[in-house]
C-alpha cells in the first residue's frame, strides 16, 4: 500500500520511501533536522525524569527513595543525557533546519553522511540508558568520570564510555558537513561577513568539536584501557597520574561549555532584531567576539581543577585567562542590549525567552566570575554554588535559546502559528520555576552543601525543599511546551512566508511549511 | 568543481581530527616533561629538607608503614610495621623485597600518604622508589627509607600511613646501575 503510494507520487517528491522507512533512509536536510530535535526532546525528558529523582531524594535531609549508589548513576545519567544526548542534539537539529536555508544551499554537503551521523545518536542514548540495567548499574562518577572511581567500577563505566564514542563520532561527522556546507554551498554573493550570526555560530561551534571531540575520545579510551587492557595512564599504582585525567578531560570539557553556548548565542542573535526591528549592533564585534571566544577557550581548563594542588602561577594565570573570557562575552551581551536600545521592541514567546536568556545568562556569567577567583573557588568547588552557576548557563542559557529558537523557526517548519497564550505561559512557568529550583542553590553551596551527595544537613531543609518544588514545576511546565508543539503541527492559524514582520534572512523567503526541497536554485543575493 | 571543493574540506577536518586524537594521546609525555621541569609532582627524588629545622620533642608521631605488590611476582614487607617520631627527627627503616622468579624483575615503587596532605609534610632523603629497583632470580635485598618529618606538620596529625606500591616496569633502566648502588643491596 505505502509502496503504491509511493511509486504514483514518485514523481513528484523524487523517489522517496514513505512511512518509516522515509525517516530511516531521509538525506534531507530538513527531515534530519526534525529528528535531531524530536531525539533532543526525548532525551530532555529521560534527563528531565532523572532530575526529578534526584531532586525527590533531596526534597527531605535523610535517604528516602534511592539508594546512594542509584543517586550518584543518576546525576551522572542526567548529566551525560542532557549535555549530549538533549542539548547538542537540539542545536543540531537547528542547524541542519536552518543553515542550508540561510546560507542559500538546497542540503548539507554529505546528506547521507549526515543521516548517519544522526542514527548513531539513538544507539548511542540507548546504550547510556541501558546502563542501568546491567550489573553494577550505571556509572556513577559523576559525568567527569575521574579517575580512580572511573578505573574500578562496573561495566555501567564501559556503556558510558562507547556511548560517548558514538556520541562523540556523531558531533565529528555533523560538525565536518557543518563546515564544508557552509565554506563550500553558500549562495553566489552570501560572503562570509554577510551570513546570519546563527551561522557564524555554528562555523566556528563545529571547529571547536572536530578540536576537542577526538580529545575525549582519547581520554575515554586511555580510561578503558586502564580498565580491561593492563595500562596505566590514570592509574598511581601502575605509574599513572589520575591528576593527568582531569587536565586531559578539561582541555575537551572547557571548550565543550562553549561548544553548548555558541549556537545559543547564534539564535539569540537571530531573535533579538527579529523583534527589536532592527539590525544586529554591531555585526563584525560578533563575529570576533565568538572566534576569541573560542579560542580563549582552550587555554582556561585549569580553573576546573583549583584544588588539584596546582602551582600557584598556574592558578594566578589560570584566574586571570578565565576573567579574560568575560571580555568578548560582555562585547555579546552589549551589543545585545544595543539592538534593543531605542528599537521597535514587541514582546512574541521567541522574544520573551530571548530576554530571559540575556539576563539569566549573565547572571550564570556572573557567579562564573566569581568562580573564577582561585580563593573563591577553592571555598565553592564541588558545592552546590557550582550546581547553580552551570545550570544558570546550561538551562537558562541553552535551553531558553533552544526554546527561542523553536518559537522563532516553528512557524516555518510547521506552516501554523503556534498558541501565543499558551507559549507565553510555558516562558513565564518556565522562569519562575526555573529560578525557584536554582536561585536558592546559590545559598546553599555559600553555606556549603557539598554536591553529589544524596543527603545533607539539616541546616539545608528549608532551601532544598523550596529548590525541590520549583524543580518538580519547572519538569512538568515543560510537558506544556510538547503540547504547544504537537498543536501546532496539528493546525493553528495560517503562518505567511514571513510570520515575523522584523525577521531577516533567506529562510523568511521561502513558503511555510518549508517544501521538502528548497533553493535548488541558487537565490539572487544582492 | 564543487563537489571538488567540498572533498577538499572534508578531508582537511578528518586530518583535523585524526592529529587531535593523537594530540590527546601526545598530553601524556607532554605532562611528565612539564611537571619535571616545573618540579611538581616529583616523586622519584629526595627532598630539600630545612637545615634550619629543629627538633620538636614534645610532639610524636606513629608513621605506619603499608606495602602492595601490582602484577609483580615479588614478596614485599616493611621490617618494622611502625614507627613512633618526633618531627624534625631524622628516621631510617628498613623494607625487604625478594623475588619468587628465576628471571630477573624490575618494578618501580609509587608511594602515598594517609591523609593525603601530609605528603607535603613527609620528607625522604633516601629511598628505594627514587629509582627502579632490578631483582636478580630469587633476591632478597634489604632497602632503607630515611625521611624526616617537617615540623611545620599541623598539630592535629597523629598517626601517619606511609603506603608503597611496587608495580612492574619492562626492559633495562638506563639507570640501573646508580640504582643498585643506592639502595646498596
Amino acid at each position: 500500500m505505502e509502496a503504491v503510494h509511493a511509486g504514483a507520487h514518485g514523481h513528484d517528491h523524487g523517489h522517496h520511501p514513505t512511512g518509516l522507512m522515509r525517516w530511516i533512509t531521509t538525506t534531507n536536510h530538513k527531515d534530519i533536522g526534525t529528528m535531531y530535535l524530536w531525539f533532543s526532546f526525548t532525551m530532555f525528558m529521560v534527563g528531565g525524569a532523572m532530575a526529578m529523582v534526584i531532586r525527590a531524594e533531596l526534597f527531605e535531609p535523610g535517604l528516602q527513595i534511592v539508594s546512594p549508589e542509584f543517586f550518584n548513576q543518576m546525576i551522572t545519567l542526567h548529566a551525560l543525557i542532557m549535555v549530549f544526548g538533549a542539548i547538542m542534539p537540539a542545536f543540531v537539529g537547528f542547524a541542519n533546519w536552518m543553515i542550508p536555508l540561510q546560507i542559500g544551499a538546497s542540503d548539507m554537503a554529505f546528506a547521507r553522511m549526515n543521516n548517519w551521523s544522526f542514527w548513531i545518536l539513538p544507539v548511542a542514548g540507548s546504550m547510556l540508558i541501558l546502563s542501568l540495567f546491567v550489573p553494577g548499574g550505571a556509572a556513577g562518577t559523576g559525568w567527569t568520570m575521574y579517575p580512580p572511581l572511573s578505573i574500578q567500577m562496573g561495566m555501567g563505566m564501559d556503556f558510558a564510555i562507547f556511548g560517548l564514542h558514538l556520541l562523540g563520532m556523531s558531533s565529528i561527522m555533523g560538525s565536518i558537513n557543518i563546515i564544508t556546507t557552509i565554506l563550500n554551498l553558500r549562495a553566489p554573493g552570501m560572503s562570509l561577513m554577510r551570513m546570519p550570526l546563527f551561522c557564524w555560530t555554528w562555523l566556528i561551534t563545529a571547529y571547536l568539536l572536530l578540536a576537542v571531540m577526538p580529545v575525549l575520545a582519547g581520554a575515554i579510551t586511555m580510561l578503558l584501557t586502564d580498565r580491561h587492557f593492563g595500562t596505566s595512564f590514570f592509574n598511581a599504582a601502575g605509574g599513572g597520574d589520575p591528576v593527568m585525567f582531569q587536565h586531559i578531560f578539561w582541555f575537551f570539557g572547557h571548550p565543550e561549555v562553549y561548544i553548548i553556548a555558541l549556537p545559543a548565542f547564534g539564535v539569540i542573535s537571530q531573535v533579538i532584531p527579529a523583534f527589536s526591528r532592527k539590525h544586529i549592533f554591531g555585526y563584525a564585534s560578533m563575529v570576533y567576539a565568538i572566534a576569541a571566544i573560542a579560542l580563549i577557550s582552550f587555554f582556561v581548563w585549569a580553573h576546573h581543577m583549583f584544588t588539584t594542588g596546582i602551582p600557584l602561577t598556574g592558578q594566578l594565570y589560570f584566574m586571570y585567562a578565565t576573567m579574560l573570557i568575560a571580555v568578548p562575552t560582555g562585547v555579546k551581551v552589549f551589543n545585545w542590549t544595543a539592538t534593543m536600545w531605542k528599537g521597535a521592541l514587541s514582546f512574541e514567546t521567541p522574544m520573551l525567552f530571548a530576554i530571559g536568556f540575556l539576563f539569566l545568562f549573565t547572571l550564570g556569567g556572573f557567579s562564573g566570575l566569581v568562580c573564577a577567583i582561585t580563593a573563591i573557588d577553592i571555598q565553592l568547588q564541588d558545592t552546590y554554588y557550582v550546581v547553580a552557576h552551570f545550570h544558570y548557563v546550561m538551562v537558562a542559557g541553552a535551553l531558553f535559546s533552544a526554546y527561542a529558537g523553536a518559537y522563532y523557526w516553528l512557524p516555518k517548519w510547521t506552516g501554523h502559528m503556534y498558541n501565543e497564550t499558551l507559549g507565553k505561559l510555558h516562558f513565564w512557568l518556565t522562569l519562575i520555576f526555573f529560578n525557584m529550583t536554582f536561585f536558592v542553590q546559590h545559598f546553599l553551596g555559600l553555606a556549603g552543601m557539598p554536591r553529589r551527595v544524596p543527603d545533607y544537613a539539616l541546616q539545608f531543609a528549608e532551601f532544598n525543599k523550596i529548590s525541590s518544588i520549583g524543580s518538580f514545576g519547572l519538569g512538568i511546565s515543560q510537558l506544556l511546551f510538547l503540547y504547544i508543539v504537537i498543536k501546532t503541527i496539528k493546525g493553528g492559524p495560517k503562518a505567511g512566508d514571513k510570520p515575523w514582520d522584523g525577521a531577516e534572512g533567506l529562510e523568511w523567503t521561502v513558503p511555510s511549511p518549508a517544501p521538502h526541497h528548497t533553493f535548488e536554485d541558487p537565490p539572487v543575493i544582492k | 568543481m564543487a563537489m571538488a571543493d567540498t572533498r577538499k574540506t572534508a578531508l582537511h577536518l578528518v586530518v583535523l581530527v585524526v592529529a587531535m586524537f593523537g594530540f590527546g594521546f601526545l598530553l601524556v609525555p607532554f605532562y611528565s616533561v612539564l611537571c619535571n621541569l616545573t618540579k611538581q609532582n616529583v616523586l622519584d627524588g629526595p627532598d630539600e629538607i630545612r637545615a634550619s629545622s629543629q627538633v620538636d620533642m614534645t610532639r610524636t608521631v606513629t608513621v605506619e608503614f603499608d606495602t602492595n605488590l601490582r602484577r609483580l611476582p615479588w614478596e614485599f614487607r616493611a621490617l618494622q610495621p611502625s614507627v613512633q617520631v618526633h618531627p624534625g627527627q631524622l628516621t631510617q627503616v628498613v623494607f625487604e623485597v625478594s623475588n619468587e622468579k628465576n628471571r630477573a624483575v624490575s618494578g618501580q615503587a609509587i608511594p602515598s600518604y594517609g591523609p593525603a596532605y601530609v605528603g607535603q609534610f613527609f620528607k625522604k632523603v633516601e629511598c628505594f622508589c627514587f629509582s627502579r629497583q632490578t631483582l636478580g632470580p630469587r633476591e632478597t635485598r634489604q632497602m632503607p627509607v630515611v625521611f624526616v618529618l617537617d615540623p611545620a606538620i599541623p598539630k592535629d596529625v597523629k598517626t601517619i600511613t606511609l603506603s608503597y606500591t611496587f608495580f612492574e616496569v619492562e626492559g633495562n633502566d638506563p639507570r640501573q646501575g646508580q640504582s643498585d648502588a643506592r639502595s646498596g643491596a
